[in-house]
């Protein structure tokens, strides 16, 4: 056999895509691959709306003792469920898919950079939560009598424990996706302890009425301190009186915080697998 | 002229106690359609994935295009293409979706509209992943194996499990991608399509490669003795010989013209193909039969 490829000239030449456009490019599939997927919209995007509805329509009213209205407490506490579901979750459950379904497998196989991957799950999981924060504002302020803070420092202070707990939470999914053994388990593998995490974290049930070791175990990971910095937010200075310590202790929740991103960056870059167990 | 796009020696893999792959050479020629041919466990996947660099081996050096495919760059992954043996993914993505979007990850890329028509899916082209049938799911495969335009593509299995339309419509589909000088690497367990598709075939066994050549040389298949046979006295005869016609025009003069039920046969591919697969199974005679 004979005759060499013939290689057009601009093949050499031709630049390779940029991280940015491949990242982008990425960000769009992952997002139309998300809103399809009926298992992922509803478990993900929508649990905190409805639970926002359940919410709203059993606890009217203010808060025993205090001028707090229900809908300012649990607001606070879904957004950070919401956070928590749109990175943790869904990354940890959306990587284990694709590594077992041979997303990750085929991209192998193709000039994409690793980072593009990576930077299409951000943008994923950034528009996600977007959406699930802006909705349960929305609709707390419509139809539940949600006050939103008029202070800048409130929203700067809501903008830092976004951005921290979203980091720190997304990078623990990507370290958690390498736990279920195939796609068919990672849904449980990964819901059951963030379902369990959202009880112990102040999230449905006040502090007040939790054991102490419990708590101790929630103050290990994000979702307490995002809640709790959330809290900070929308319940105000009245609302510290019902924290344990009698403080948001915002700075704490910054350490925890960040420490979540700096601990889960390692995690991610010494246990992430692109290929699955049965791989070789 | 010819150039090599894959260059092998003394490959090694093993996992545990298994030889996945064990002491391989191969010579792949730009513009072949190359074979591996070998029953399930033979150690093809391991082989083609090393080739690939998906997966790391134990010893061997390897070139693929120029390049180890231990240190494969994005530029080298842009000049490969590659079709996993199984794949469930992008279920929710439209065909055409799909195609466009990989077609952004490369430099050159093929026109996803082209392609589409290539693989005959330009009908299917709005249509979820999920929903078609797994010779059009396995056509979505190979176009997105040649979408960057590749020099080189790997197939694994490419039509295991398929119906022999939907083979059949996918050996016009390789063949039409060699005509363009695409370099072709396949494995299969199918020794029709070995025969059919492939310039040269190497036969895979346990790890070992146990023949290699031509599908009409394979495993000495041209030069094996044929056998004559007939009937004489209400009894089958045989002789086997490597001068048949001699042996023929004997007999002819010793019955004074027709020989009774006279055949002269040769070892098809198949006999030759499990003779070889069932040595590889014993080390000891697979050196020999090579
Ligand atoms: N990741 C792996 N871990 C352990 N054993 C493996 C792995 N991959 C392949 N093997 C073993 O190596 C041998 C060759 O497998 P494979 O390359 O998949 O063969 P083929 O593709 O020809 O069917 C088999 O015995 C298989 O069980
Ligand atoms: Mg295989």
């Amino acid at each position: 056999m004979s005759g060499a490829p013939a290689a057009p000239p601009a093949r050499a030449a031709a630049p390779l895509p940029s991280i940015a456009a491949t990242g982008w490019s990425r960000g769009l599939l992952e997002t139309k691959t998300f809103f399809r997927e009926r298992d992922a919209v509803v478990f993900t995007f929508a649990f905190p709306i409805v639970l926002q509805v359940v919410f709203g329509s059993i606890f009217r009213g203010a808060v025993p003792g205090t001028e707090i209205s229900f809908a300012q407490l649990y607001t606070a506490g879904l957004i950070g469920a919401a956070v928590m579901g749109a990175s943790f979750q869904n990354l940890g459950i959306g990587i284990a898919v694709d590594r077992d379904d041979g997303t990750l497998r085929r991209l192998a196989g193709t000039p994409l950079p690793h980072g593009a991957y990576f930077t299409g799950k951000v943008l994923n999981v950034l528009l996600v939560a977007l959406l699930d924060v802006v909705i349960l504002l929305a609709l707390g302020v419509l139809m539940y009598d949600l006050k939103l803070p008029d202070e800048l420092f409130r929203w700067a202070t809501f903008a830092w424990v976004f951005v921290l707990g979203i980091t720190g939470s997304a990078l623990l999914g990507i370290a958690a996706s390498g736990l279920p053994r195939s796609a068919k388990s990672a849904s449980a593998v990964i819901s059951l302890p963030f379902v369990v995490l959202q009880f112990i974290s102040g999230v449905f049930v006040p502090f007040t009425q939790l054991p102490e070791w419990l708590i101790t175990i929630a103050s290990v990971f994000p979702l307490k301190w995002m809640c709790q910095g959330f809290r900070s937010v929308f319940l105000g200075d009245a609302g510290a009186a019902l924290e344990l310590t009698g403080s948001y202790e915002l700075d704490r929740a910054a350490l925890v915080l960040g420490a979540w991103v700096a601990g889960g960056l390692i995690l991610c870059l010494t246990t992430f697998r692109w290929k699955g167990r049965r791989d070789g | 002229m010819t150039r090599t796009a894959v260059k092998v020696r003394g490959l090694a893999k093993r996992y545990g106690e298994v030889r996945a792959v064990d002491d391989m050479d191969l010579d792949i020629q730009a513009g072949e359609i190359f074979a591996i041919l070998g029953p399930n466990g033979a150690g093809k996947s391991t082989a083609v994935e090393i080739l690939e660099g998906y997966r790391d081996r134990d010893a061997g050096e390897v070139s693929v295009l120029g390049v180890d495919p231990r240190h494969a760059t994005r530029r080298w992954r842009a000049r490969v293409g590659v079709v996993p043996q199984t794949a469930g993914d992008a279920a929710e993505l439209t065909v055409r979706e799909t195609l466009r979007h990989f077609a952004g990850y490369y430099p050159n890329p093929a026109d996803p509209e082209e392609v589409l028509d290539r693989v005959q899916l330009a009908d299917r082209a709005d249509t979820r992943i999920r929903r078609l049938s797994g010779g059009q799911r396995r056509r979505v495969d190979v176009a997105l194996g040649v979408i960057g335009n590749p020099e080189l593509l790997f197939l694994d299995e490419p039509t295991t499990g398929l119906d022999p339309e939907a083979r059949r419509r996918l050996w016009r589909l390789i063949e039409d991608l060699a005509r363009d000088g695409t370099t072709i690497v396949l494995t299969t367990h199918y020794l029709d399509e070995a025969e059919a598709l492939a310039g040269r075939v190497a036969v895979l066994a346990g790890g070992r490669i146990v023949a290699e050549g031509a599908p009409a040389t394979l495993g000495g298949r041209a030069t094996a003795q044929a056998r004559v046979t007939w009937l004489e006295d209400g009894r089958r005869e045989h002789v086997d010989t490597g001068t048949p016609t001699t042996t023929v025009q004997r007999l002819a003069r010793r019955f004074g013209g027709e020989v009774p039920e006279l055949s002269v046969t040769r070892p098809s591919l198949e006999d030759v193909y499990l003779r070889l697969i069932g040595s590889g199974a014993e080390p000891t005679t697979a050196g020999s039969v090579r």
